[in-house]
């Protein structure tokens, strides 16, 4: 009963602490809550209004050859979405210089060509890792496949054949994905962004808690108090447990608000179904979300106390720094291998810390939900965490850790 | 009551190898009596007193403190100990009033009872004037005064003193004496660590030369000028730490 009791005494003081230590609150609300969406929309939607400016605006080329294919050059010309530029020297430096999106070359003869019937090759030159200059030969790509249909449809005519007798059958797509999420996009992106502002939203409190504590001579003062050393670390943990899991929550939140705003903003739908329907690939299912949430929890456990035993290791601030920074790396690669395409859930990697939250989250907000392998992870996760934490009250027993001169 | 018998504890470094920091320590400080422990930087007087306040254990010997002994049952110790140094800071985002019923509750005090004691506290210390201000926000006195409220909320029987004023001023150093004289005027066990002849002359009951981390010599001031012959306790201590302690310790 008393062990419980300062447990709770020093969780409620190191909270208050912690909410008043303006790093912690930035790390534990600010970024999650409003820097990382603001990031995320501010250049979501910069990016969709300039890709839509660039696919809005028409694309101008630049004709190379024609000169006996008038009819052709007259249809490029009248083209909309085309916007004819005269040659000025060499038009491959045109695009490169990004003065024309894309260049067409037609060859010698080719409307005389497709009065008899021959066959001629058009080349579509444009710059491969240049977005404008993809959509231009999009565009252009668009304009000869035109061409080519009313010429296949006029050639049948003439010969009093079926427009069918070309296209037999017709090829469409299909989304298999279950019904509630279109597509692991977010699947993979949530997942990740989770595993790391939990892990960076329990790094400065466990920091602040043991090294800080030391640096400021207070943890000699705490350690004069009758409480056991135990009641001590639980405290300690469960306040660094805390601001993982708010760092978390407000992430959560904070990216399904940033979803419902940016979609609306970004596809023009409304929030919700048709929300959804625009966008298949940026929806959550909410009882994904609620299945990350439980999933999270021992990872936060295992984060909590593997930072504050290491944090402890250090003699102040700046040395916990150093041993915490390389493991915020440490982490982020299995989180990175789980977003990989063709990397599986597999009861092997369920046994993998870290990347395997990241497979399940993966699947959950993708509506997947395959039990066993879940209970796997949350029990394997919750074993390491119990370690963790085990080790950390252990090291807190070692004069030698807490002393350390 | 403190007793220690062949208390010792011996660091063990990579580089320097076994440091016996206190070594075969063996002293009694009554109820009623100030104990001072003189000694140089480095000759062992905190690491005595870490000790007897179990903030370490010892590698031999046995210490009892209020009648527990500091290895079995150091928490007992912790509830009757009130342990106060240069280097025990305050929660710089608490306030005054905060960190002294933090450490209440850490004592097991009751809330009534803790809200008596910390209303007397705040009377005897004067610490109506900043008790809701931030620890950061505080004087260097102010400091002191919470620090001593924090150190005594629990009123325990038995106070320990490490260098309680390295680097204060002078008027911030003389509250320290008084408050400590005061403690031994309620009857509690004081032992006070100093490296400053001063305060262990106008404090002590007891002094005990500490060098290397043994005890070399002991006794009231009259009985130390008698033992060597020289009237300034300076003197005594350079010729206890020299050649001729040594024998006398031995």
């Amino acid at each position: 009963m008393m062990f419980w009791s300062n447990v709770r005494t020093v969780y409620g003081k190191e909270l208050r602490d912690a909410l008043r230590d303006r790093r912690s609150v930035i790390s534990m609300f600010v970024v999650p809550t409003l820097v990382m969406p603001l990031l995320l929309l501010t250049a979501g939607m910069i990016m969709a209004k300039v890709v839509k400016k660039a696919q809005d605006e028409a694309s101008a080329i630049v004709i190379v050859g024609g000169a006996d294919s008038p009819q052709v050059v007259a249809a490029l010309r009248a083209d909309a979405r085309l916007r004819t530029v005269g040659i000025d020297g060499d038009f491959r430096r045109m695009i490169a210089e990004k003065r024309v999106r894309a260049a067409v070359e037609l060859p010698a003869g080719f409307e005389a060509s497709l009065a008899a019937g021959e066959p001629a090759t058009v080349t579509l030159h444009y710059n491969e890792g240049e977005l404008k200059s993809g959509f231009g030969v999009n565009e252009l790509e668009r304009f000869f496949r035109e061409l080519r249909e009313r010429t296949v449809a006029e050639r049948l005519k003439r010969r009093g054949l079926p427009e069918g007798l070309v296209k037999p059958f017709e090829v469409k797509r299909s989304n298999a994905a279950p019904e509630k999420t279109g597509g692991n996009l977010l699947g993979g992106i949530v997942p990740y962004a989770i595993v790391l502002l939990c892990f960076t939203g329990a790094m400065y409190p466990a920091i602040d808690l043991t090294a800080g504590e030391k640096e400021r001579g207070t943890m000699e003062t705490l350690l004069c108090s009758p409480v056991d050393r135990t009641a001590l670390v639980l405290g300690k943990f469960l306040t660094v447990l805390t601001a993982s899991l708010a760092t978390m929550a407000c992430t959560l939140v904070s990216m399904v608000a940033c979803l419902l705003v940016g979609g609306t903003l970004l596809f023009g739908g409304s929030a919700g179904a048709s929300g959804a329907a625009a966008s298949p690939a940026l929806t959550l299912d909410p009882f994904g979300v609620a299945g990350v949430f439980v999933m999270v929890l021992p990872v936060a456990v295992l984060f909590s106390a593997v930072l504050l035993a290491v944090a402890l290791c250090a003699k102040n601030i700046k040395e916990a720094q150093t041993y915490v920074s390389p493991m915020a790396i440490v982490i982020v690669l299995p989180a990175m291998i789980g977003m990989l395409p063709g990397v599986e859930l597999d009861a092997r990697l369920a046994l993998v810390p870290i990347l395997n939250l990241t497979l399940a989250c993966k699947e959950m907000l993708s509506g997947e939900w395959h039990w066993p392998y879940l209970a796997l992870i949350f029990g394997s996760t919750a074993l390491y965490a119990a370690g963790a934490l085990a080790a950390a009250v252990a090291l807190f027993k070692r004069e030698s850790v807490l002393f350390r001169a | 009551m403190i007793e220690t018998r062949e208390l010792t504890k011996v660091f063990r470094d990579r580089k320097r190898g076994e440091i016996r920091a206190v070594d075969g320590l063996t002293l009694r400080v009554a109820p009623g009596c100030i104990y001072g422990l003189l000694g140089a930087n480095g000759a062992g007087k905190t690491t005595a007193l870490r000790l007897l306040a179990t903030l370490l254990r010892p590698t031999s010997g046995v210490a009892t403190v209020g009648g527990y002994d500091v290895a079995a049952e150091p928490e007992r110790v912790r509830a009757r100990v009130g342990f106060l140094a240069a280097s025990t800071a305050l929660y710089g985002r608490l306030t005054a009033r905060e960190t002294i019923i933090y450490f209440g509750r850490l004592n097991g005090l009751a809330e009534p009872e803790l809200a008596a004691r910390l209303a007397r506290l705040a009377d005897e210390l004067e610490l109506h004037e900043f008790l809701d201000r931030r620890c950061d926000k505080l004087s260097t006195g102010m400091k002191q005064r919470t620090s001593i409220a924090r150190t005594i909320i629990h009123d325990p029987a038995v106070m320990i003193f490490d260098e309680p004023t390295l680097g204060l001023d002078v008027m911030a150093a003389r509250a320290i004496v008084r408050f400590v004289r005061g403690c031994r005027d309620r009857g509690k066990t004081v032992i006070y660590s100093t490296h400053v002849m001063a305060e262990a002359e106008k404090l002590c009951d007891t002094i005990g030369i500490i060098h290397n981390g043994r005890l070399l010599a002991e006794g009231s001031l009259e009985e130390l000028r008698a033992s060597y012959r020289e009237q300034d306790l300076e003197d005594i201590f350079v010729s206890a730490v020299g050649g001729k302690a040594e024998r006398w310790a031995e």
